[in-house]
């Protein structure tokens, strides 16, 4: 199996143990995907985690977009800004640089 | 894409079988495809909702806290056969108090909980599409 930083990752790069996760292991994902986090990315990343530890799941990208709009403002909760940060979708790329599981539903 | 009513019909306790969770992630996938969805709790399935679940002793995930959740899905259907809470001594305030946002409301919270008699549960029953049981 496939590993990034010494963390087991499945075959689309999910982490297999939802609990390896770090900083580290955050950088270097993006970095083989192209993106150079910033503040901003830090900002959703930070809050898919705490949504995932809230409600044990990762949040669809409508709900997402929708809970983002409330907690940071409309101008962040948004598709636009959400994928220009996440190109590959804010769900899918997002959640799997936060550590947590591919969104249920999404396909 | 044309709405159906879907209605999940939830059974069984929490953590005894697969079915609860089974159930709860299937109603999450269906919510992404905008149908329109409701749940029932009836028999043992009410204890799924009951407030204050922990699951440290078992080892399992505590996938109580999704239901919280279900409101930002626009899930906002829950309904709970009154007739299963009384044979288990249990009321609407042994509930987690689920809520929704309602949109029409200038977002006010509402209860997305409605207990029902097993006829009235019946009549909804009928109004359904598609029911699944689990």
């Amino acid at each position: 199996m496939a590993q990034i930083c010494g963390a087991e990752v499945d075959e689309e790069g999910f982490l297999v143990d939802l609990k390896d996760w770090n900083k580290e292991i955050c950088i270097q994902m993006a970095k083989d995907d192209d993106v150079e986090l910033t503040e901003e990315h830090w900002g959703v990343i930070d809050f898919l985690r705490d949504y995932f530890e809230e409600y044990q799941i990762a949040p669809a990208v409508r709900v997402l977009t929708k809970a983002i709009a409330k907690k940071m403002g409309k101008d962040k909760g948004n598709s636009k800004y959400l994928y220009s940060l996440f190109p590959y979708g804010p769900g899918k790329q997002g959640c799997r640089f936060a550590g947590l599981p591919k969104p249920t539903g999404c396909i | 894409m044309a709405t159906k009513k879907f209605m999940y019909l939830n059974r069984r306790s929490s953590f005894g079988t697969v079915y609860a969770i089974e159930s709860l992630e299937v109603v999450l996938i269906a919510a992404a495809f905008e149908q329109d969805v409701s749940l029932a709790f009836i028999d043992d399935g009410v204890y799924q909702i009951v407030e204050g679940q922990n699951t440290d002793g078992i080892g399992m995930k505590n996938f109580s806290k999704t239901f919280h959740a279900l409101g930002d899905y626009d899930i906002n259907k829950l309904y709970v056969s009154k007739e299963s809470l009384e044979e288990r001594g249990l009321s609407e305030s042994d509930l987690m108090p689920l809520v929704y946002e309602d949109e029409d409301d200038d977002w006010a919270e509402k209860t997305s909980i409605k207990v029902v008699t097993n006829d009235e549960l019946k009549a909804i029953m009928s109004e359904q599409d598609v029911c699944l049981s689990f």
